[in-house]
């Protein structure tokens, strides 16, 4: 057996690592640009500003605040972007990941404000709930060959209007809002552990480490287990699956349960901190699923990348709160991190680009040698 | 000086790791038919595609008439009068025979199509050539005949004067055959040049004027066909004397493995039964071979009995087990392997390394995954070296190479080598030797009787005549979906059996 040498570009991982850079850049520099053309003086400094984030501050113990505000909301991301990329690695695009985030959202806060139950059984019963919601995609998919991407999209807005249907009867009634969990409901707060403390931050709670087991789980499924394997090779031939006897129509149900299972408990993650309240009154499907999509591509569809890639868009999501309000209008954030976020989405691009200059390189490579080879004999 | 139509001289196209052609001349004189002649993988289609623009030559000039040209895609082949009749068909199915024909060339009157004019035109090469269509029949509708006909008044309507065949006689009966050979001629005395490519001896000695054969991506020569015979051009094409019998004693059929009992399969593509009322049983220590052209129920048959495909009616046992409605797996684990017909759709997954293909069918027995549900990665890599080993599977990178990046022949092998180290009763192998080189076949007729000798029952389906009478100890020929007869292939001559195959003739069975 010869073992071929591979030179370190042609590394599955190391092209991940640089694709993913190159997005990072390219959207840094795209969101430099329309800085530049909307107020040329503070483009420089409104940019930095997005990636320093909570640098911004020079006190050690506000950093640290504000390190942990990013950490919070890192948690329902990674739960997001490994719920997408569970279902990506069994052949699914699961873009109803952000109605499974809502289900989770109004289940968890249902049992908290008006079974007045447990932080554990709040969980639970958003597991539940999206393991419910991404179901139906799965059932529907796998024996009435319903495209997961149409039944997930119609589910993300019947399952918006259902959850604020469900959570009106616990709003408070002077506003959309639901009522505060940590007065009306206490028992239902994610315990911290100190956490607290450590990041002198009440937001910050088991939420944060648990989401980090979450994605270790996930990789240890998909990489270890014979469950794995079945669900692989169906993403990868789900003829060549059938052919082996996998059970395809189980998989694809089991996985989208759990898919949706994850997005559901990342919302939970959110919501049960208590200081995130849900608005009865939205019209639109809370962005948290779609940007789990970006995050599991920038991510390089590597469960331990997504950890990194989730707190990335994060970390520029709320470095754009930081931005000269008295500059640029107050969307601009958003606008700078949706730049980027989008660009995520072009990692395998990059990929496919950079594997097709290696190959015709090596082509070219080989027909020098051969022609060499040639010359030399005659 | 001669008159050439086509001359492709010292023609070299390099792959990454293959030379796929290697310094090759062709000459295509002006009305002949020239048979190219070659094994899998000889450079053939290569060379096709080099002509048809496909694909650019690193070395070597392509002369038309004398003079040097340059094709840098199919349009300037066309430009330049160069037609093909691909093996697969480019048809649009759902358009009518003369809707496919004008496709691309359509006469058009301010932005409006005029297809009366074309009918015209196709009426008049229709009856010049015989090539007997009709215009209005939609493509999905008509006999494969006829659609290669269509192809052919395709090449004619765009007023092709060489005209490319890459083996088109491999879809078709003997009597469709036939007349195949009778429209190439017409188009030759007509003064058409006809490229044929094909690896059938008998249907080059018939129609060629001159043959040139190619191995392994060199040129070894160009031959009159009246100066030759079949045997010294099967050893030009192979390099040595071939021993197409393959050695084996004769069969001692034991008790019944396999019995299918009145099975019916519907077919995906059209109302009627694929596969009607078909019954038949392998014994131990049989090769049971099911002949026939392409197309007749062959596969839809084994999707049934191997259970990817459900069955509109009868039985199935094996072993004398019931598995009629037995879902895959527990068909596998009963003692049933399966050599599919379409190994990257379903024999493996490419993405997947070679060791994870080699346990596809096991991964899930205790050798291979502990009670917890993880693989043993230590036990399966430990698996697949064995296989490697015992049946020479060769890669790149051993167990962890990419099934992928592996060689048509010995992905094969791994296929094999997983199901026969299944330990099956019954092997299922659906035209195991398609796509191999020579030698990769003989090995793969020395496993089925291996295993044939080892007391298992073989079901082979295949559509090559020459396998079928060589490894079979019983013919089945199938014919639109039924059994029409059984043969002893030691009694049987090819002649009789493609008058069944061509459902010409049928026997009560």
């Amino acid at each position: 057996m010869i073992k071929e040498k591979k030179s370190l570009l042609a590394r599955e991982g190391v092209q991940t690592f640089l694709s993913s850079l190159l997005c990072i850049a390219l959207g840094l520099i795209i969101g430099f640009i329309a800085l530049l053309i909307i107020n040329p003086a503070g483009a420089g400094s409104a940019i930095i500003t997005v990636l320093k984030n909570y640098l911004y501050y020079n006190r050690a113990p506000l950093i640290i605040k504000n390190l942990g505000n990013t950490l919070v909301k890192v948690s329902p991301l990674l739960m997001c972007s490994l719920a997408v990329l569970f279902a990506y690695k069994a052949g699914l695009f699961n873009i109803g990941a952000a109605g499974q985030y809502v289900l989770g959202a109004g289940a968890s806060l249902y049992c908290a404000l008006a079974l007045q139950l447990p932080w554990y059984v709040c969980l639970l019963a958003a597991i539940v709930a999206g393991a419910l919601w991404g179901g139906i995609v799965g059932l529907l998919k796998s024996y009435c060959n319903v495209n997961e991407v149409i039944s997930g999209i119609m589910l993300n807005w019947i399952g918006l209007y259902l959850v604020n249907m469900l959570l009106s009867s616990v709003k408070d009634p002077a506003s959309p809002y639901t009522l505060g969990l940590s007065k009306n409901a206490p028992g239902a707060v994610l315990p911290s552990l100190g956490l607290d403390s450590l990041l002198n931050n009440n937001r910050a709670t088991i939420a944060i480490p648990l989401a980090v087991v979450f994605a270790i789980i996930v990789w240890i499924v998909l990489d270890k287990t014979a469950f794995g394997y079945e669900l692989k090779a169906t993403g990868l031939n789900k003829h060549a699956a059938k052919y082996a006897g996998m059970k395809e129509k189980k998989n694809i149900i089991v996985t989208m349960m759990i898919s949706g299972a994850l997005a559901a408990c990342g919302a939970a993650f959110l919501y049960l901190t208590g200081f995130e309240e849900w608005s009865c009154t939205q019209t639109s499907v809370p962005g948290m699923g779609f940007n789990g999509i970006a995050a599991a591509f920038l991510g390089g569809l590597n469960p331990i990348g997504t950890i990194f890639a989730s707190y990335f868009i994060e970390h520029i999501t709320d470095g754009g709160s930081f931005v000269d309000k008295t500059m640029y209008c107050a969307q601009i954030s958003d606008f700078i991190s949706a730049v980027i976020i989008y660009l995520c989405g072009f990692v395998l691009f990059f990929k496919l680009t950079m594997n097709n200059w290696l190959t015709r390189r090596k082509e070219k490579a080989a027909a020098k040698q051969n022609s060499g080879k040639e010359a030399d004999a005659e | 000086m001669e008159n050439y139509a086509i001359e492709m001289l010292n023609i070299t196209k390099r792959f990454p790791g293959i030379i796929a052609n290697d310094n090759i001349t062709l000459k295509l004189r002006k009305g002949e038919i020239h048979a190219l002649l070659g094994e899998n993988g000889a450079g053939k289609s290569t060379l096709m595609s080099v002509l048809f623009g496909l694909y650019q030559p690193e070395e070597g000039e392509i002369r038309k008439d004398g003079v040097t040209v340059k094709i840098n895609n199919p349009n300037d082949a066309n430009d330049l009068g160069i037609g093909m009749v691909h093996q697969h068909f480019k048809l649009v199915e759902c358009f009518s025979v003369l809707d496919n024909i004008i496709l691309g060339v359509e006469p058009v009157k301010n932005g409006f199509l005029k297809k009366d004019e074309a009918r015209k035109k196709i009426m008049e090469l229709s009856e010049r050539y015989h090539l007997n269509v009709e215009p209005d029949a939609l493509v999905e509708d008509i006999t494969v005949g006829m659609q290669q006909r269509t192809e052919i008044l395709k090449m004619l309507y765009r007023e092709n004067e060489i005209l490319i065949f890459d083996e088109p006689t491999a879809v078709l009966t003997p009597q469709e055959i036939k007349e195949l050979m009778q429209i190439m001629k017409n188009l030759a005395a007509e003064g058409k040049s006809i490229l044929f490519i094909s690896h059938k001896l008998a249907e080059i000695m018939e129609v060629a004027d001159r043959c040139t054969v190619l191995r392994k991506g060199k040129f070894v020569g160009t031959v009159d066909t009246k100066d030759t015979d079949p045997d010294k051009l099967s050893a030009m094409m192979v390099g040595r004397d071939v021993n197409f019998k393959v050695e084996k004693t004769p069969a001692q059929p034991g008790d019944v493995v396999l019995d299918v009992q009145n099975m019916s399969v519907a077919s995906n593509r059209h109302k009627n039964n694929a596969v009607n009322n078909v019954s038949l049983k392998v014994r131990r220590g049989e090769i049971v071979c099911i002949a026939g052209i392409d197309g007749n129920g062959q596969t839809e048959f084994v999707h049934g009995l191997t259970g990817l495909e459900p069955l509109k009616s009868g039985k199935i046992f094996l072993d004398g087990k019931d598995i009629t409605s037995a879902p895959i797996r527990q068909r596998s684990i009963t003692g049933m392997s399966h050599i599919p017909e379409d190994r990257h759709k379903h024999g493996l997954v490419l993405d997947y390394s070679l060791e994870d293909n080699l346990v596809l069918q096991r991964y899930f027995e205790p050798e291979f995954t502990n009670k917890a549900g993880f693989l043993k990665r230590g036990a399966i890599r430990a698996y697949a070296n064995r296989l490697i080993e015992e049946y020479d599977v060769r890669s790149g990178q051993g167990a962890v190479t990419t099934a992928r990046s592996m060689s048509g022949g010995n992905q094969q092998k791994a296929i094999i080598a997983r199901e026969v180290d299944k330990n099956p009763e019954l092997l299922v192998a659906v035209q195991p030797t398609r796509g191999l080189d020579v030698g990769a076949i003989e090995s793969v007729h020395k496993q089925l009787v291996a295993q044939r000798d080892a007391g298992k029952a073989v079901l082979l389906v295949s559509l090559e005549l020459d396998e079928v009478m060589n490894v079979s100890d019983r013919i089945l020929v199938m014919y639109e979906g039924e059994i029409v007869g059984e043969f002893d292939p030691a009694k049987v001559t090819v002649e009789e059996l493609g008058l069944y195959m061509a459902g010409a003739k049928r026997m009560e069975v």
